[in-house]
């Protein structure tokens, strides 16, 4: 079947699935709704797989002309080349591992048919994001991601208890969304100025062929383009100095988070970067940014997420901290390694958010990890496919979580020990922490309450059989980018196939020697052991437990206060923005604009109230007036044809 | 006699004159009846003016249109008339001023 | 010559009749006064040969309509004192009024030069007599003649219907 073809399917099952569910919904009985909206996500991963195997060469569709000017046009025009495909398997397979999980999990809810309306629409947007040939199509995914990321999170907003906090955090989550979009928006611009287009594969010939004035290595107007576009990402991938908006979203029903904040949109970010590589290739300078940037989010998030209680928010801090290693790949310049960790992340990160969500239903909606415990025996398969995640997460050998951590630190120590080092010490702090989550949650005595203990249950099929698929993806993710170290035919697989997307294959990485590959691999393998032997001693074997909040102290105070980031925040940003808002509103609206709006509205009635006046009922008067009118008519007339000499 | 030797300005001047006094008799007089009258005025004074471009042009049309206007003058007094009559009746005075329901 | 003369002191006077019709202040004589304007209309008529029209002017207009403003007057009978007085500022109001609308307009009309195609009344034109009039009247203009006669109809209806005397007028 032609590209084309193809490519209109895909984009319209989602968008088609979100208007019957959003039009008719409320209609339908529960069970429809949900399956029109897993069946149109499932149909177009078989349609990206269709593309997939039938794309070896990027293939460009434009569809039509949008806007057009001197010089340039933009066109809703799509790019199918192997990155974009990848995304799009991703997006569309986790995605429908979700929706069905959502089938389960939202069955108790009021708006269920909204649910999938939100969900489908998101694919969509996510969809066009990834597989757009030009910025501006992107921007479009990019602005829909963040809408329907809004409306996702503020899903409950009419929570009697916690109503109010969820549309909170939904609209935190918009605006640093949005401070990141002013970042975009001014690349573009800038991106449109220089090149007067703002194809992807243009551009890259463009910048190929050096024929554009003012852009070279290190160039200011290269650099400035590159850190708005970084500045974005940082935005919707949650760095440093944007990134509080993702724990707060756990506010959302655990589906969401589980789609959009740890598979998905968060790696849209990541996504555009890898994209924009022959950009970002002319600006070490924003690379070396980026890099230190990614680590100091990584180190960052994992303290915060050492004494954090909440099983989602604890998860929320990971996903802030392994964003910040996609990052460090980023600025490393191994941009397919980015990739393949954003691969492997979505795989472990989607299981453990789902498998939370699998015990928060089956606790009767308990988040907090003090009163968990013991839920092993209770709960046999989201135990194992939770501790497949964790074992993924924390880089546990031979899982793909250890292939994909591997190839970033690879290339990290090739360029620098020392941030070798650092690195390392966030990855310890991942596996502590995760590690401490799982041992609580799972293991020692239940310190619920009755009613929860009685209620506890394993969740049903539709929720447990896409943990079982996800923790075998978990497992086996590895192998589609093995180290030549393993095998010689397979090797590096994904980065070969990404290298066939423009600009990915011009990139030459230093190969590192087996040696210094093996030794990495040794000290990565026996961090991860070494942590969950401990975490067993600590936990289990010791019994020891997670504190009350008026015990903590020094360093675990900071830590479970997450370095008081957002309140620093507030006094900095929100607080005076708020008495600006009320000094505007108080003085300027009240006191002057609106008295002066009324003046005006007032100065039309005095007037009518004048003219009024004219009409005396006086024939005498009606005459004088028109013999006024007649003589300006002539006077006017004399004016104009008289002549002067 | 001989023929006469008025140009036409004579007459064009003249009939605005009679036109400016009958306006200004409207916008004078509170009688009643002598406003009508003056309205009466200024349609003699267009009659004359297209008798006066009838005959300097020798075009009929003109003179069958003066006869017209009479025609409809005499009609219109007379309703004027009677109506005068009937609001002389209810308000007992023909003072225009008198007569503003219309006043807005 | 002599001509001339009779047509400029005919204006003159129908002038200062009008002025006197206005500025009057009984109301018999101003009627009295436009008779008399009439009358020196019609005379400036017959200067321009207009026979007919100034006969119908002096019958229908002098002859029916101004009595017929005369039987209303009497009908009313008031006296002088009765007669409404008008503000003197509404005099001035009105005089700069009326003055200035006539300057404008002739100045507008100032520079206008009018080709006549029969010269200065050197020949009289025949338009005016009644033969020619009338062939005019009934051959091009049969259908409004016809349709005048309804007006009347109509007008003698209503100032009837208007005038009739209600039941519960007080009088």
């Amino acid at each position: 079947m032609s590209v084309s073809i193809l490519l209109i399917t895909l984009l319209s099952l989602p968008l088609t699935g979100a208007l019957i569910n959003g039009l008719f919904g409320k209609q339908f009985p529960k069970v429809v709704s949900g399956s029109i909206g897993t069946i149109a996500v499932g149909i177009a991963f078989a349609v990206v797989l269709g593309l997939f195997g039938q794309i070896h060469e990027p293939v460009k569709v434009n569809l039509f002309q949008l806007i057009h000017f001197d010089g340039f046009n933009i066109n809703a025009s799509f790019l199918i080349d192997q990155l974009s495909i990848w995304m799009a398997l991703i997006i569309t397979g986790i995605g429908t591992l979700i929706h069905l999980f959502s089938m389960g999990y939202m069955s108790h809810d009021e708006g269920y048919y909204k649910f999938f309306t939100y969900l489908n629409l998101f694919i969509f947007a996510m969809l066009l994001l990834v597989l757009g040939s030009n910025y501006f199509i992107l921007f479009f995914g990019w602005e829909g991601v963040g809408i329907c990321s809004f409306l996702l999170i503020g899903f409950h907003y009419s929570d009697p208890i916690k109503g109010v906090s969820n549309s909170l955090a939904a609209r935190k989550a918009f605006v640093m969304n949005r401070i990141g979009d002013a970042g975009l928006v001014f690349a573009a611009f800038m991106l449109l100025n220089t090149f007067h287009t703002l194809e992807f594969d243009q551009i890259a010939k463009a910048l190929h062929e050096g024929t554009i004035a003012g852009v070279s290595l290190n160039s200011a107007l290269i650099v400035g383009i590159t850190l708005c576009l970084f500045l974005a990402a940082t935005g919707k991938s949650a760095q440093i100095p944007l990134f509080t908006w993702l724990p707060d979203a756990m506010a959302g029903p655990t589906p969401v988070s589980a789609l959009i904040h740890a598979a998905t949109m968060v790696t849209a970010g990541i996504y555009m970067v890898t994209r924009s590589n022959f950009l970002f290739e002319l600006a070490p300078m924003a690379k070396d940014i980026m890099l230190y940037i990614g680590m100091a989010t990584s180190l960052v998030a994992a303290f915060m997420a050492l004494r954090q209680n909440d099983i989602k928010k604890v998860l929320a801090y990971s996903t802030v901290s392994q964003l910040g290693l996609m990052v460090v790949a980023l600025g490393l310049g191994a941009y397919t390694v980015a990739i393949f960790h954003v691969t492997t992340h979505a795989f472990f990160k989607a299981l453990l958010f789902l498998g939370s969500g699998s015990v928060i239903h089956g606790m009767s909606d308990e988040q907090d990890i003090r009163m968990m415990g013991g839920l092993r025996k209770i709960m046999p398969i989201t135990h194992l496919t939770f501790l497949i995640g964790t074992l993924a997460i924390a880089g546990f050998p031979l899982l793909s979580g250890f292939y994909s951590k591997d190839e970033i630190i690879g290339h990290l120590y090739a360029e620098n020990p020392v941030l070798y080092g650092v690195i390392m010490f966030s990855i310890v702090l991942t596996a502590i922490y995760m590690f401490r989550l799982y041992f609580l949650t799972f293991h020692g005595n239940f310190r619920g309450t009755e009613h929860q203990r009685s209620h506890a249950h394993e969740s049903p099929l539709t929720m447990t059989l896409p943990l079982m698929v996800l923790a075998v993806l978990s497992v086996f993710g590895g192998l589609l980018n093995l180290p030549g170290l393993f095998i010689h035919d397979g090797a590096h697989w994904l980065t070969h196939y990404l290298n066939g997307a423009p600009g990915l294959g011009l990139i030459e990485h230093p190969e590192a020697s087996v040696n210094s590959t093996l030794l990495l691999m040794g000290v990565a393998s026996g961090v991860s052991i070494a942590v969950l032997i401990w975490g067993y001693l600590n936990y289990v074997k010791n019994g020891s437990l997670a504190k009350s909040d008026d015990q903590l102290q020094g360093w675990e105070l900071l830590s479970a206060n997450k370095l008081y980031w957002d309140e620093i925040y507030n006094t900095i940003f929100v607080k005076p923005a708020e008495h600006i808002g009320t000094f505007f509103n108080q003085v300027i609206e009240q006191k002057l604009l609106t008295p002066g709006i009324f003046a005006l509205a007032s100065l039309t009635d005095k007037a009518g109230n004048q003219v009024r006046k004219l009409q005396t009922g006086l024939v005498s008067s009606y005459l004088f007036w028109m013999v006024l009118g007649i003589i300006m008519l002539i006077v006017f007339y004399l004016i104009n044809t008289i002549s002067w000499n | 006699m001989q023929a006469s030797t008025v140009n036409i300005d004579f007459f064009v001047i003249l009939a605005t004159l009679l036109f400016v006094i009958g306006a200004f008799g409207v916008m004078i007089r509170r009688n009643m009846i002598v406003l009508l009258m003056c309205i009466e005025l200024m349609l003699n004074s267009v009659n004359l003016l297209l008798v006066a471009f009838s005959t300097y042009y020798g075009n009929a049309d003109a003179q069958i249109f003066v006869f017209f206007i009479v025609v409809v003058a005499a009609a219109e007094a007379t309703v004027g008339l009677s109506i005068l009559i009937l609001a002389y009746r209810h308000l007992r005075s023909i003072d225009v001023s008198i007569f503003n329901k219309l006043k807005g | 010559m002599i001509a001339t003369l009779i047509t400029q002191l005919l204006g003159a006077l129908a002038v200062a009749s009008a002025m006197m019709v206005v500025l009057s202040k009984h109301p018999v004589r101003s009627v009295l006064y436009l008779v008399v304007t009439f009358f020196f209309i019609s005379g400036l008529y017959i200067m321009m040969n207009a026979q007919f029209l100034a006969i119908v002017n002096i019958i229908v207009y002098a002859g029916a309509i101004m009595v017929l403003f005369l039987f209303v007057l009497m009908l009313l009978n008031l006296n002088k004192d009765a007669e409404p007085k008008t503000p003197t500022i509404i005099w001035i109001i009105s005089t700069v009024a009326g003055g200035i609308l006539f300057l404008v307009i002739i100045a507008a009309l100032k520079d206008i030069v009018l080709v006549s195609s029969k010269g200065d009344m050197a020949e009289l034109s025949n338009i005016g007599l009644v033969e020619n009039l009338g062939t005019t009247l009934f051959t091009k203009f049969v259908v409004p003649f016809e349709i005048s006669s309804i007006l009347f109809i109509s007008a003698m209806v209503g100032a009837i219907l208007l005038a009739k005397r209600d039941k519960q007028v007080i009088d």
